[in-house]
Protein backbone atom coordinates (compact mmCIF):
# COMPACT_ATOMS: atom_id res chain seq x y z
CA UNK A 1 0.00 0.00 0.00
CA UNK A 2 1.04 3.61 -0.51
CA UNK A 3 1.12 5.87 2.52
CA UNK A 4 -0.09 9.47 2.09
CA UNK A 5 2.62 12.10 1.64
CA UNK A 6 1.95 13.57 5.12
CA UNK A 7 3.26 10.44 6.83
CA UNK A 8 6.69 10.61 5.17
CA UNK A 9 9.65 11.13 7.50
CA UNK A 10 10.99 14.68 7.32
CA UNK A 11 14.46 14.00 5.79
CA UNK A 12 12.87 11.92 3.01
CA UNK A 13 10.30 14.63 2.36
CA UNK A 14 13.10 17.18 2.11
CA UNK A 15 15.07 15.03 -0.34
CA UNK A 16 11.96 14.49 -2.51
CA UNK A 17 11.12 18.20 -2.48
CA UNK A 18 14.73 19.16 -3.27
CA UNK A 19 15.09 16.91 -6.30
CA UNK A 20 11.59 17.74 -7.55
CA UNK A 21 12.29 21.48 -7.35
CA UNK A 22 15.74 21.18 -8.96
CA UNK A 23 14.28 19.16 -11.84
CA UNK A 24 11.30 21.46 -12.31
CA UNK A 25 13.47 24.60 -12.10
CA UNK A 26 15.89 23.28 -14.73
CA UNK A 27 13.02 22.36 -17.05
CA UNK A 28 11.57 25.86 -16.61
CA UNK A 29 14.90 27.58 -17.23
CA UNK A 30 15.34 25.41 -20.31
CA UNK A 31 11.94 26.51 -21.59
CA UNK A 32 12.76 30.18 -20.92
CA UNK A 33 16.08 29.82 -22.72
CA UNK A 34 14.32 28.14 -25.62
CA UNK A 35 12.17 31.26 -25.91
CA UNK A 36 14.81 33.90 -25.37
CA UNK A 37 18.09 32.82 -26.97
CA UNK A 38 18.73 34.69 -30.23
CA UNK A 39 19.73 32.11 -32.88
CA UNK A 40 18.50 28.65 -33.79
CA UNK A 41 21.74 26.89 -32.91
CA UNK A 42 21.80 28.56 -29.50
CA UNK A 43 18.19 27.62 -28.88
CA UNK A 44 19.16 23.97 -29.43
CA UNK A 45 21.11 24.05 -26.17
CA UNK A 46 18.28 25.10 -23.89
CA UNK A 47 16.08 21.96 -23.96
CA UNK A 48 19.13 19.89 -23.01
CA UNK A 49 18.68 21.28 -19.50
CA UNK A 50 15.30 19.58 -19.31
CA UNK A 51 16.48 16.34 -20.86
CA UNK A 52 19.56 15.92 -18.65
CA UNK A 53 19.24 16.88 -14.99
CA UNK A 54 15.70 18.19 -15.42
CA UNK A 55 14.41 14.70 -16.03
CA UNK A 56 17.08 13.30 -13.69
CA UNK A 57 15.90 15.34 -10.72
CA UNK A 58 12.24 14.52 -11.20
CA UNK A 59 13.14 10.85 -11.74
CA UNK A 60 15.15 10.73 -8.50
CA UNK A 61 12.35 12.46 -6.58
CA UNK A 62 9.81 9.97 -7.90
CA UNK A 63 12.08 7.02 -7.05
CA UNK A 64 12.69 8.24 -3.50
CA UNK A 65 9.04 9.09 -2.88
CA UNK A 66 7.55 5.83 -4.08
CA UNK A 67 10.28 3.74 -2.47
CA UNK A 68 9.61 5.40 0.89
CA UNK A 69 5.84 5.56 0.54
CA UNK A 70 5.25 1.98 -0.54
CA UNK A 71 8.21 0.60 1.50
CA UNK A 72 9.62 -1.45 -1.37
CA UNK A 73 12.22 -0.63 -4.00
CA UNK A 74 10.64 1.30 -6.89
CA UNK A 75 13.24 2.04 -9.57
CA UNK A 76 11.47 1.54 -12.87
CA UNK A 77 11.58 5.34 -13.42
CA UNK A 78 15.20 4.79 -14.42
CA UNK A 79 13.88 3.38 -17.71
CA UNK A 80 12.36 6.79 -18.52
CA UNK A 81 15.75 8.39 -17.95
CA UNK A 82 17.53 5.83 -20.13
CA UNK A 83 15.07 6.13 -23.01
CA UNK A 84 15.00 9.93 -22.91
CA UNK A 85 18.82 10.11 -22.87
CA UNK A 86 19.20 7.62 -25.71
CA UNK A 87 16.54 9.08 -27.99
CA UNK A 88 17.00 12.87 -27.68
CA UNK A 89 20.26 12.94 -29.70
CA UNK A 90 18.32 11.62 -32.70
CA UNK A 91 15.86 14.53 -32.64
CA UNK A 92 18.57 17.07 -31.85
CA UNK A 93 20.79 15.89 -34.67
CA UNK A 94 17.91 15.76 -37.13
CA UNK A 95 16.95 19.37 -36.36
CA UNK A 96 20.53 20.61 -36.26
CA UNK A 97 21.53 18.99 -39.52
CA UNK A 98 18.38 20.21 -41.26
CA UNK A 99 19.24 23.76 -40.17
CA UNK A 100 22.87 23.30 -41.19
CA UNK A 101 21.91 21.97 -44.61
CA UNK A 102 19.55 24.89 -45.18
CA UNK A 103 22.09 27.49 -44.08
CA UNK A 104 24.79 25.97 -46.25
CA UNK A 105 22.51 25.87 -49.26
CA UNK A 106 21.54 29.50 -48.67
CA UNK A 107 25.25 30.42 -48.22
CA UNK A 108 24.40 32.02 -44.88
CA UNK A 109 27.07 34.00 -43.15
CA UNK A 110 28.89 32.39 -40.22
CA UNK A 111 27.98 28.79 -41.01
CA UNK A 112 31.05 26.65 -41.61
CA UNK A 113 31.42 25.18 -45.09
CA UNK A 114 34.03 22.51 -44.99
CA UNK A 115 34.51 22.36 -48.73
CA UNK A 116 34.04 25.06 -51.35
CA UNK A 117 31.91 22.62 -53.34
CA UNK A 118 29.30 20.14 -52.13
CA UNK A 119 30.39 17.18 -49.98
CA UNK A 120 29.62 14.80 -52.87
CA UNK A 121 32.24 16.54 -55.00
CA UNK A 122 35.20 16.19 -52.72
CA UNK A 123 38.22 14.23 -53.96
CA UNK A 124 38.38 10.60 -53.03
CA UNK A 125 41.53 8.68 -52.23
CA UNK A 126 40.87 5.95 -54.81
CA UNK A 127 40.43 8.56 -57.55
CA UNK A 128 43.98 9.76 -57.04
CA UNK A 129 45.41 6.26 -57.13
CA UNK A 130 43.60 5.63 -60.43
CA UNK A 131 45.01 8.82 -61.93
CA UNK A 132 48.62 8.03 -61.13
CA UNK B 1 20.93 -19.22 -30.03
CA UNK B 2 21.70 -15.87 -28.40
CA UNK B 3 23.35 -13.47 -30.83
CA UNK B 4 23.28 -10.49 -28.47
CA UNK B 5 23.56 -11.67 -24.85
CA UNK B 6 23.76 -8.17 -23.32
CA UNK B 7 20.66 -7.05 -25.20
CA UNK B 8 18.77 -10.16 -24.10
CA UNK B 9 19.69 -9.63 -20.45
CA UNK B 10 18.80 -5.92 -20.60
CA UNK B 11 15.41 -6.66 -22.15
CA UNK B 12 14.62 -9.30 -19.53
CA UNK B 13 15.60 -6.86 -16.80
CA UNK B 14 13.44 -4.15 -18.35
CA UNK B 15 10.48 -6.49 -18.57
CA UNK B 16 10.81 -7.36 -14.89
CA UNK B 17 11.25 -3.73 -13.85
CA UNK B 18 8.05 -2.82 -15.67
CA UNK B 19 6.06 -5.76 -14.30
CA UNK B 20 7.36 -7.42 -11.15
CA UNK B 21 10.25 -9.58 -9.99
CA UNK B 22 8.54 -12.97 -10.01
CA UNK B 23 9.47 -16.28 -11.60
CA UNK B 24 6.57 -16.09 -14.04
CA UNK B 25 7.65 -12.72 -15.36
CA UNK B 26 11.27 -13.88 -15.56
CA UNK B 27 10.25 -16.70 -17.91
CA UNK B 28 7.89 -14.51 -19.96
CA UNK B 29 10.42 -11.69 -20.14
CA UNK B 30 13.24 -14.03 -21.17
CA UNK B 31 11.04 -15.45 -23.95
CA UNK B 32 10.25 -11.97 -25.26
CA UNK B 33 13.91 -10.96 -24.99
CA UNK B 34 15.15 -14.02 -26.91
CA UNK B 35 12.71 -13.41 -29.77
CA UNK B 36 13.55 -9.70 -29.79
CA UNK B 37 17.28 -10.43 -30.02
CA UNK B 38 16.64 -12.78 -32.96
CA UNK B 39 14.75 -9.96 -34.66
CA UNK B 40 17.73 -7.71 -33.92
CA UNK B 41 20.11 -10.29 -35.42
CA UNK B 42 18.21 -10.22 -38.71
CA UNK B 43 18.94 -6.49 -38.90
CA UNK B 44 22.65 -7.34 -38.77
CA UNK B 45 24.02 -4.34 -36.87
CA UNK B 46 27.73 -4.07 -36.10
CA UNK B 47 28.52 -6.04 -33.00
CA UNK B 48 30.19 -3.72 -30.47
CA UNK B 49 33.53 -5.02 -29.25
CA UNK B 50 33.70 -4.28 -25.54
CA UNK B 51 37.25 -4.45 -24.34
CA UNK B 52 37.42 -2.92 -20.87
CA UNK B 53 33.74 -2.90 -19.91
CA UNK B 54 34.62 -2.20 -16.26
CA UNK B 55 35.55 1.36 -17.25
CA UNK B 56 31.92 2.06 -18.25
CA UNK B 57 30.77 3.03 -14.71
CA UNK B 58 33.75 5.40 -14.47
CA UNK B 59 32.73 7.06 -17.73
CA UNK B 60 29.13 7.20 -16.50
CA UNK B 61 30.01 9.07 -13.31
CA UNK B 62 32.44 11.44 -15.05
CA UNK B 63 29.71 12.31 -17.55
CA UNK B 64 27.09 12.71 -14.80
CA UNK B 65 29.35 15.13 -12.97
CA UNK B 66 30.23 17.13 -16.12
CA UNK B 67 26.57 17.34 -17.11
CA UNK B 68 25.65 18.66 -13.66
CA UNK B 69 28.34 21.35 -13.91
CA UNK B 70 27.35 22.46 -17.38
CA UNK B 71 23.68 22.43 -16.34
CA UNK B 72 24.53 25.05 -13.76
CA UNK B 73 26.64 27.05 -16.24
CA UNK B 74 23.95 27.09 -18.94
CA UNK B 75 21.13 27.82 -16.48
CA UNK B 76 23.19 30.76 -15.17
CA UNK B 77 23.82 32.02 -18.69
CA UNK B 78 20.09 31.92 -19.53
CA UNK B 79 19.06 33.71 -16.34
CA UNK B 80 21.76 36.36 -16.18
CA UNK B 81 22.40 36.84 -19.88
CA UNK B 82 25.79 36.69 -21.55
CA UNK B 83 28.87 38.17 -20.02
CA UNK B 84 30.56 40.72 -22.28
CA UNK B 85 32.45 39.27 -25.22
CA UNK B 86 31.12 35.75 -24.77
CA UNK B 87 29.60 34.25 -27.89
CA UNK B 88 28.37 30.98 -29.25
CA UNK B 89 30.08 29.38 -32.19
CA UNK B 90 30.97 26.35 -34.25
CA UNK B 91 33.83 24.06 -33.41
CA UNK B 92 35.51 21.36 -35.49
CA UNK B 93 37.26 18.61 -33.59
CA UNK B 94 39.29 15.84 -35.21
CA UNK B 95 38.64 12.47 -33.63
CA UNK B 96 40.59 9.24 -33.59
CA UNK B 97 37.80 6.84 -32.67
CA UNK B 98 36.26 4.98 -35.55
CA UNK B 99 34.07 2.46 -33.72
CA UNK B 100 30.40 3.15 -34.43
CA UNK B 101 29.16 2.32 -30.95
CA UNK B 102 31.79 4.56 -29.37
CA UNK B 103 30.83 7.40 -31.70
CA UNK B 104 27.16 6.91 -30.86
CA UNK B 105 27.99 7.02 -27.17
CA UNK B 106 30.02 10.19 -27.64
CA UNK B 107 27.09 11.74 -29.53
CA UNK B 108 24.77 10.89 -26.64
CA UNK B 109 27.22 12.39 -24.13
CA UNK B 110 27.67 15.60 -26.11
CA UNK B 111 23.98 16.19 -26.81
CA UNK B 112 23.04 15.41 -23.21
CA UNK B 113 25.50 18.03 -22.04
CA UNK B 114 23.80 21.42 -22.14
CA UNK B 115 26.04 23.90 -23.91
CA UNK B 116 27.26 21.57 -26.62
CA UNK B 117 25.41 20.07 -29.58
CA UNK B 118 26.82 17.50 -31.97
CA UNK B 119 26.03 18.67 -35.49
CA UNK B 120 27.66 16.21 -37.85
CA UNK B 121 30.33 13.58 -38.15
CA UNK B 122 32.52 13.54 -41.21
CA UNK B 123 33.58 9.98 -41.90
CA UNK B 124 36.02 11.17 -44.60
CA UNK B 125 38.46 12.86 -42.24
CA UNK B 126 36.94 11.60 -38.96
CA UNK B 127 36.09 14.99 -37.52
CA UNK B 128 32.98 16.26 -35.81
CA UNK B 129 31.32 19.63 -36.12
CA UNK B 130 29.83 20.90 -32.88
CA UNK B 131 28.08 24.03 -31.77
CA UNK B 132 28.97 25.34 -28.30
CA UNK B 133 27.15 27.96 -26.31
CA UNK B 134 30.28 29.51 -24.89
CA UNK B 135 33.13 29.69 -27.38
CA UNK B 136 35.44 31.35 -24.81
CA UNK B 137 36.12 27.90 -23.45
CA UNK B 138 37.08 26.56 -26.86
CA UNK B 139 40.37 25.06 -25.65
CA UNK B 140 38.60 23.58 -22.65
CA UNK B 141 35.93 21.91 -24.79
CA UNK B 142 38.55 20.33 -27.05
CA UNK B 143 40.60 19.16 -24.06
CA UNK B 144 37.53 17.71 -22.34
CA UNK B 145 36.43 15.76 -25.38
CA UNK B 146 39.88 14.58 -26.41
CA UNK B 147 41.27 13.71 -22.99
CA UNK B 148 38.30 12.92 -20.80
CA UNK B 149 35.87 11.15 -23.14
CA UNK B 150 37.77 9.99 -26.18
CA UNK B 151 40.59 8.32 -24.27
CA UNK B 152 38.17 6.40 -22.07
CA UNK B 153 36.00 5.44 -25.04
CA UNK B 154 39.03 4.19 -26.94
CA UNK B 155 39.97 2.02 -23.98
CA UNK B 156 36.44 0.66 -23.59
CA UNK B 157 35.89 -0.07 -27.29
CA UNK B 158 39.29 -1.22 -28.39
Amino acid sequence: MIYPAVDLPLPVAFAVAFFLLVGAALALIGAIGFLRLPSFYERLHAPALGTSWGIGGIMLASMIYFTAASSRLVIHEILIGIFVTFTTPITFMLLARAALHRDRTARSHGVPRKYPIGPEERPREDDESQAS
Amino acid sequence: MLPYPILTISLTLMWMLLNSFTLGHLILGALVAVFASWAMASLRPDKPKLNKWYLLPKLFFIVLYDIALSNIAVAWLIIRGRTKGGKAGFLTIPLEIKDRTALALLAIILTSTPGSVWLEYDSYDGSILMHVLNLDEEEQWIATIKNRYEKLLMEIFA
